[in-house]
C-alpha cells in the first residue's frame, strides 16, 4: 500500500522544539495543554492510588495520618487546579474553537501562550509545595487551621492563584474569539454546541476567578503578616472565608461540568447521525447554569453557622440548578431516538457520561436539600457524588472527546478494540471505587479520615480494589493512544461523518486551519438536510 | 510641528479581516479584563463591608488616624491624569505625536506625585506602628484597630501596585510613541491602557470616601 504523500500540516509545518515554545498557534498550544494535564492527571491519580491504599484497612499501612492529610490535599489540588479546570477548555477547547467557528487562530494567540507558561509557572509552585512539606489543609485551605498549619499552604495557594490566571485569559481570549472571530454566516445559533459551551464557562472562568486570587492572596497575606480577616483569634470571620472561597469554586465545578455537556452534545449528533433535538435550548441551558452557579454557593456552608434563612434559600436555589442540566440530558436522549446509534469509543464514554452524571446530578439535589445535607455533610457520600459529577462526567466526556477528536489532532487512528475494552476497566473499576462510597456515606463513614471502625473494612477493601481496575484501564489507554501515535492508521479527513466546521479541513490541519475561509449557510448539524 | 509622514504603518495580525476588526477585538478583551479586575477588588470590598459591620465605632475612630487632606489631594491627581490620559489618545487620533508624548508624560508625572503623597501617608502609618495585626504596635484606642489598617494597607496596598503597573505601561506607550508607532490609524494601545488608568482612578475614588470619610 502506498502511503499518499506527506502533507503540510500544523505539526510539521516547523520543526524543533523551539517552534513549539515559542508558537502562537492554538493547536500547537492546546496539545502542549493536552501534555501537561495528562500528566497531572496521572500525578493526581497516584496520589489517589496511595490514599486509597492506606485505606485498605484501619490503621497504619503505608502512611502516618500527617502524610495521609497531605495524600488527600494534593490529590485534590491537583485534580481540580492543574487538571479538571483546564482539562477540556484549555486542550480540546483550545483545539477546536478556532476551528469550529472557522477562524484562522483565538483573538489573542499571544495571550493563549501566555496562559500556557502560567499555568506551568504555576504548577512549578504546586509541585514545589509537594517537595516542601506539602500541604494537608485539602484543596479548599479553610480557615483558621490554614493559618496555623505548619505545611507549605503558602506555595501552594501561590500556585493556585497563578493558574487562577492561565484559566481567566483563557476564557478572556474565548469569550474575545466567539463574538469577534466567527466565519461569515456563522451565526450565534449555528454555532457548534461546544462553542456555546465553551462560552458559558469562560463568562464563569472571567467573573469567579478573580474572586479565589483575591481570597488566596488574602490567606497568604492572613499567613505572612496577620491581617486578621479570616482570624477569629483577631476579630476576624472564617466563615467569610468559606463565603469567598466557594463564590469561585462553586461556580468553578461548572467550569468544569460545562465544556463537557458541550462534548457531549457534539457526539450524540456524529454518533446518531442526527440533528440535534433542542438545539436552542441546550444552548440557553449553558448560560443558565452559568447564571444559577452564582447564586448557589451556600449550599457548601450548610453547617457551617450561616444564617438559617440563608441556608434555606441556597438550599431551594440549589435545585434550579438540576433544570438546566435535566434539559440537556433530555434532549441528548431525544436525540438518540431513531438515530443510526455508532457504538464507536467516543459513543461508549457519552453512554458513561449519561449514566453517571445522571446518578452524580441525583444524589448532588439529595445533598442540596438542607435537612439530608446536615446527615450527610461531610461523609463519603459527598465524596462519591461529586467523584460522580466530575469524574463520571468530566473525566468520561474528556475521554470521550479525545478519542472524538483524536484522528483530527493527530491524523492518526487507534484500535477500537483497545479502546472498548479500556473503557470496559473504567465503567468497572470507577463504579467499584465510587458506588461503594455511597454506601459508606450513608452508613455515616466521614470523609478525610485517617482510619476507621471495622466494620467500614468490607467496603473500604472493596473500594480499593477499584482503585486498580481503573488502573488497569488507564493503562490501557495510554498504551494504546502512545502505540496510535507510532504506528496507528493514517485517519481521513472526517472519519466519523461530523458535520461541523473542524471535519471540512484536513487532519491534522494546516496551520492556517482552513484553505479559504469557509462560508456558513445553516446549522450545525443538519443531517436531515446533508447524505452523509 | 509634529511630522505627520514619520509614523510606522501598523500591520494588522494575520488572523484579523481589517484594522476595525483588530482594534474591537482588542477593546472588548480590555472590557473583559477590567471586568475581572472590578470582581478581583470586589471581594475586598466585600471583606471591608463585612469588617465594617462588625466594628462600625472601630471603624469611625480609626478614620480620625489617616489624614484625608492628604486623600484629597491624591484624588485630585488622579482625576487630572484621567484628563491628560484623554487627551494623550486624542492627540494620537489627529496625528498630534509630541502632543501625545507631552500629556504621557503629564499622565505620568501624576502617577508619581500620587505615589509620593502615599509614600508619606504610608511613612506615618509605619512610624506609629498603625500595621496590620502582627506588626501593630501603636497603642490602640479600640480593640481592632489592627483590623482596619489590615484591610486599608490591602486595598490601598493592591490599589498601589496597579499605579505602578500603570506608570510601567505609559513609559511603554512614551518608548512606543518616540518611534511612531501610533497615528490616527492605529493608537490601540494607547486606547487600552487608557481604559486601564481610567479603571484605577475609579477604584480610588470609591477607596477615597471608604477609608478617609467614614462617619
Amino acid at each position: 500500500m502506498s502511503l499518499p504523500a506527506v502533507r503540510t500540516d500544523y505539526i510539521n509545518a516547523t520543526k524543533g522544539w523551539k517552534s513549539w515554545l515559542t508558537t502562537l498557534d492554538h493547536k500547537r498550544i492546546g496539545i502542549m495543554y493536552l501534555l501537561f494535564i495528562a500528566i497531572s492527571f496521572g500525578l493526581g491519580g497516584f496520589f489517589a492510588l496511595a490514599l486509597r491504599m492506606e485505606l485498605l484497612n484501619p490503621g497504619k499501612l503505608l502512611f502516618t495520618a500527617k502524610q495521609y492529610n497531605q495524600l488527600f490535599t494534593l490529590h485534590g489540588a491537583v485534580m481540580v487546579f492543574l487538571f479538571i479546570v483546564p482539562s477540556i477548555p484549555a486542550s480540546l477547547g483550545n483545539f477546536l474553537l478556532p476551528l469550529q467557528i472557522g477562524a484562522k487562530d483565538v483573538a489573542f494567540p499571544r495571550m493563549n501562550l501566555m496562559s500556557f507558561y502560567l499555568y506551568l509557572f504555576g504548577a512549578v509552585f504546586c509541585v514545589y509545595s509537594m517537595v516542601a512539606g506539602a500541604a494537608d489543609t485539602g484543596w479548599t485551605f479553610y480557615t483558621p487551621y490554614s493559618i496555623t498549619t505548619s505545611t507549605s499552604v503558602i506555595s501552594m495557594t501561590l500556585g493556585a492563584f497563578i493558574l487562577g490566571f492561565s484559566s481567566i485569559f483563557t476564557g478572556l481570549n474565548f469569550i474575545v474569539t466567539i463574538h469577534k472571530m466567527r466565519a461569515p454566516g456563522m451565526t450565534w445559533f449555528r454555532m457548534p454546541l461546544m462553542v456555546w459551551a465553551l462560552y458559558a464557562t469562560a463568562i464563569i472562568q472571567v467573573l469567579a476567578t478573580p474572586v479565589l486570587g483575591i481570597t488566596l492572596l488574602l490567606l497568604i497575606i492572613e499567613r505572612v503578616a496577620g491581617i486578621g480577616i479570616f482570624d477569629p483569634a483577631l476579630g476576624g470571620d472564617p466563615v467569610l472565608f468559606q463565603h469567598f472561597f466557594w463564590f469561585y469554586s462553586h461556580p468553578a465545578v461548572y467550569i468544569m461540568i460545562l465544556p463537557a455537556m458541550g462534548v457531549m452534545s457534539e457526539l450524540v449528533t456524529t454518533f446518531c447521525k442526527k440533528n440535534i433535538f433542542g438545539y436552542k435550548m441546550i444552548a440557553y441551558s449553558s448560560l443558565a447554569i452559568a447564571i444559577i452557579s452564582f447564586l448557589v454557593w451556600g449550599h457548601h456552608l450548610f453547617v457551617s453557622g450561616q444564617s438559617d434563612y440563608a441556608a434555606m434559600i441556597f438550599s431551594l436555589l440549589t435545585y434550579l440548578v438540576a433544570i438546566p442540566s435535566a434539559v440537556k440530558i433530555f434532549n441528548w436522549i431525544a436525540t438518540m431516538y431513531q438515530g443510526e446509534i455508532d457504538l464507536k469509543a467516543p459513543f461508549l464514554y457519552f453512554l458513561a457520561f449519561l449514566f453517571l452524571f445522571s446518578i452524580g446530578g441525583f444524589t448532588g439535589i439529595m445533598l442540596g436539600s438542607l435537612s439530608l445535607d446536615v446527615y450527610l455533610h461531610d461523609t463519603y457520600f459527598v465524596v462519591a457524588h461529586f467523584h460522580y459529577v466530575m469524574m463520571g462526567g468530566t473525566v468520561m466526556a474528556f475521554l470521550g472527546g479525545l478519542h472524538y477528536w483524536w484522528p483530527k489532532m493527530f491524523g492518526r487512528m487507534y484500535s477500537e478494540g483497545a479502546a472498548f475494552v479500556a473503557w470496559l476497566f473504567i465503567m468497572v473499576g470507577f463504579n467499584m471505587v465510587f458506588f461503594t462510597q455511597f454506601l459508606l456515606g450513608t452508613k455515616g463513614m466521614p470523609r478525610r479520615y485517617y482510619s476507621y471502625l471495622d466494620q467500614f473494612q468490607p467496603l473500604h477493601a472493596f473500594s480499593t480494589s477499584g482503585t486498580w481496575v481503573l488502573t488497569v484501564g488507564f493503562l490501557i489507554m495510554a498504551f494504546y493512544l502512545v502505540e496510535s501515535l507510532l504506528n496507528g492508521k493514517q485517519a481521513p479527513d472526517n472519519p466519523w461523518g461530523g458535520l461541523t466546521l473542524e471535519w471540512t479541513t484536513q487532519s491534522p490541519p494546516i496551520t492556517e486551519n482552513f484553505l479559504d475561509t469557509p462560508i456558513v449557510d445553516c446549522g450545525p448539524y443538519e443531517y436531515d438536510k446533508v447524505k452523509v | 510641528m509634529t511630522d505627520l509622514n514619520a509614523h510606522k504603518v501598523h500591520e494588522v495580525a494575520h488572523h484579523f479581516a481589517n484594522a476595525g476588526h483588530e482594534f474591537d477585538s482588542a477593546k472588548l478583551g480590555m472590557w473583559v479584563f477590567l471586568v475581572t479586575e472590578v470582581l478581583f477588588f470586589g471581594a475586598l470590598f466585600v471583606a471591608y463591608a463585612f469588617l465594617r459591620w462588625a466594628y462600625p465605632e472601630m471603624f469611625v475612630e480609626a478614620h480620625h488616624l489617616l489624614d484625608w487632606r492628604m486623600g484629597a489631594l491624591n484624588t485630585l491627581i488622579l482625576i487630572t491624569s484621567s484628563f491628560t490620559m484623554v487627551m494623550a489618545v486624542r492627540s494620537a487620533q489627529v496625528n498630534q505625536r509630541g502632543k501625545t508624548a507631552a500629556y504621557l508624560s503629564a499622565t505620568m508625572v501624576c502617577a508619581f506625585g500620587f505615589m509620593v503623597v502615599k509614600f508619606f501617608e504610608y511613612a506615618a502609618k509605619i512610624h506609629h506602628g498603625y500595621l496590620p495585626a502582627k506588626f501593630f504596635t501603636a497603642h490602640a484606642v479600640s480593640e481592632h484597630l489592627h483590623l482596619f489598617f489590615g484591610i486599608y494597607f490591602m486595598m490601598t496596598g493592591l490599589h498601589g501596585i496597579h499605579v505602578v503597573v500603570g506608570i510601567g505601561l505609559i513609559l511603554w506607550l512614551l518608548r512606543r510613541n518616540a518611534k511612531g508607532h501610533f497615528y490616527s490609524e492605529f493608537y490601540t494601545p494607547l486606547e487600552m491602557v487608557g481604559l486601564y488608568w481610567h479603571f484605577v482612578d475609579l477604584v480610588w475614588i470609591f477607596l477615597f470616601p471608604l477609608f478617609y470619610l467614614v462617619g
